[in-house]
């Protein structure tokens, strides 16, 4: 399996949308690298024919009625908001000004 | 009034549904109390003092007019800031969601409304729940009240220390490899993890929604088992709770007998790694079983091994998706970098400023686990070894009716101590991650005191998938054994904690 390095953190914080410095990058790298090491025996353990479990109690499909149940106003709904206006969620430019 | 800090929640609902004493005597005594020690033990992050003197003053005229209460309506509770509250900030621990406020309650906290206990304030924990000190809250630790310069544990290491040093009688925690089990066991008080999908999950705020569950802290089983009926039950909020009703859990708590029970001890979770006297103290809890009647087993879970190894991928995996809402743009903190950014620069800055580095840790390692050509190799294997630990709990409980062993390899540690080793701090959890990756419910409550440094050490029970009961019904039996040979609640031995007039 892989090991990792300063590259695979650098890309992986921008996958993830988290700015990190030259000293976090550096020090992340290093701690990361210790920890994918240790549980990379992992893939290991158990061979093609184990099934895998992603949910701990099994359960089948849950459906409910289709009506309106509780909900949020507008107003509670951008109560948290950093920005809002007209009644909706404000976020800056999504494209670079050309 | 201090007398009526030290009362039990079950012991507090008696006198007030005598009315012995009222709610908001037993409300304002536990403020007090906050007002005097949290200083030093920093539980809280936020105190809700209005609205519990409030609910407290409805529930005494309530009785007054002789309305038809819930058993446990005037005893107070703490709730851990994971968890969200209408009327009082939510943080989970973090900078990120500093003062935002939920406009809606999690299904636990509108049950605690409907029994009409009065809700004493947000406890601390590490940030979004990822540690097991207490330590990587954005707003500074818990201490732990048997030894100020010692973890609580994590992550729930506020509510753990709120219930031990007084400050309330019960508290909510969440579990997702063992925060309320080993904040309890390093803290000398009792912490349960229900079976996954017994309590609803709505309004916790989620880590890992496959391992996450909220679950009672308390100072006695009883008092866990009284709380645990309030809160479960099924919620249609929650696709994954269990439309399974509650059943007797202080019933089972009351009965509290072994007599022909099956004890399982697991060969793998001791030797090794645990601290001696940890290890002392579980086998004399061992014996105490044994002598009320109890069959002790031995039963091997060989795949537990690889827990660890599996629950740090599983884990993070679901912690980096589900953490990708903070983006800055519908709530909590949003930082603008300088000159005309778009939002992409703007969620980069946002999360930088807004995570501590545990929580960036594990979203890079999610974000790694996840990725194209990981994928199979780390979630998907990962997912199988939950499937084989699956298979070591089915065969350990066809020769156990209940299993057990030490919640936590050590006694807590020094504030500091392993902050800067992650791969240390997550080994305190290598007993506890099993029950969370199989589903079962796991019970800690205290076994005594380490010889070696004087500090509590827990005892796990664990069961059956909805087999709660069990718990509370051996728990109770071995709390008694135990209370016995000490004379009295371990707690009693705790050094007083100096009270001072300022605080909150």
């Amino acid at each position: 399996m892989a090991e990792i390095n300063r590259d695979d953190v650098a890309h992986l914080a921008r996958l993830a949308h988290i700015d990190m410095t030259d000293e976090e990058l550096d020090r992340m790298a290093g701690e990361l690298a210790v920890i994918v090491e240790s549980i990379k025996t992992v893939s290991e353990v158990a061979g093609d024919d184990v099934p895998a479990t992603s949910h701990p109690i099994p359960l089948s499909n849950v459906f409910r009625e289709d009506v309106v149940g509780e909900t949020l106003s507008n107003e509670e709904a951008l109560l948290g908001a950093p920005d809002n206006a007209d009644g909706r969620f404000k976020v800056p430019a999504i494209l670079d000004g050309e | 009034m201090t007398d009526l800090i030290h009362l039990s929640a079950d012991v507090l609902a008696r006198k007030l549904a005598a009315q012995e004493v009222s709610a908001v005597e037993v409300t304002q005594a536990h403020l007090d109390r906050i007002g005097a020690v949290d200083g030093a033990i920093h539980a809280f992050l936020h105190v809700n003092t209005d609205e519990a003197l409030l609910v407290a003053a409805e529930v005494d005229k309530a009785r007054a007019d002789g309305d038809a209460l819930h058993p446990l309506a005037g005893v107070p509770i703490a709730v851990k800031d994971l968890i969200v509250t209408k009327g009082q900030p939510t943080t989970a621990g973090s900078r990120i969601l500093e003062g935002w406020q939920s406009p809606y309650d999690a299904t636990v906290v509108k049950k605690l409304r409907a029994a009409r206990m009065p809700i004493l304030g947000k406890t601390n924990l590490d940030e979004f729940a990822m540690g097991s000190s207490t330590e990587h809250s954005a707003f500074g630790p818990t201490r732990n009240p048997w030894d100020l310069d010692r973890i609580p544990g994590g992550s729930g290491g506020g509510s753990a220390a709120a219930v031990a040093a007084f400050e309330a009688p019960l508290a909510l925690g969440t579990d997702t490899g063992g925060s309320i089990r080993q904040p309890g066991a390093v803290t000398g008080t009792v912490g349960v993890k229900p079976t996954y999908g017994g309590v609803s999950r709505y309004g916790a705020i989620a880590m890992a929604s496959s391992l996450d569950q909220i679950g009672p802290v308390s100072r006695t089983v009883l008092d866990s088992a009284l709380l645990h009926e309030v809160i479960g039950g099924h919620d249609p909020h929650d696709s994954t709770s269990l439309t399974d009703p509650v059943g007797a859990l202080v019933e089972a708590a009351r009965m509290g007998q072994v007599e022909g029970m099956r004890i399982g001890v697991i060969k793998e979770l001791q030797g090794e790694g645990y601290q001696a006297g940890v290890l002392t103290r579980f086998h004399e809890s061992l014996d105490l079983l044994r002598s009320a009647g109890a069959e002790i087993v031995e039963v091997s879970c060989p795949n537990f091994r690889y827990a660890l190894e599996a629950y740090y991928l599983i884990m993070p995996s679901e912690a980096s998706s589900n953490l990708a809402k903070y983006d800055g743009v519908r709530f909590g903190l949003r930082v603008v970098p300088d000159g005309a950014p778009t939002i992409e620069r703007v969620m980069g800055a946002t999360r930088a400023a807004g995570f501590g580095d545990e929580v960036k840790r594990r979203i890079i390692l999610g974000t790694y686990a996840l990725s194209a050509g990981y994928y199979d190799a780390y979630y998907g294997s990962a997912q199988k070894v939950r499937t084989l630990i699956q298979r070591d709990f089915a065969a350990a409980f066809e020769r156990a009716d209940v299993l057990i062993s030490p919640t936590a390899p050590t006694t807590a540690f020094k504030l500091g101590e392993k902050l800067d080793d992650p791969l240390a701090m997550y080994l305190n959890d290598v007993a506890t991650i099993p029950a969370n990756m199989a589903g079962v419910p796991g019970l800690s409550l205290p076994g005594g005191l380490a010889d070696e440094d004087g500090l509590p050490v827990g005892i796990q029970l664990l069961a059956p998938a909805r087999q709660d009961a069990r718990l509370y019904r051996v728990g109770a039996v071995l709390e008694a054994l135990l209370e016995e040979t000490w004379g009295g609640p371990l707690l009693a031995k705790a050094p007083a904690i100096t009270e001072s007039a300022g605080g909150k």
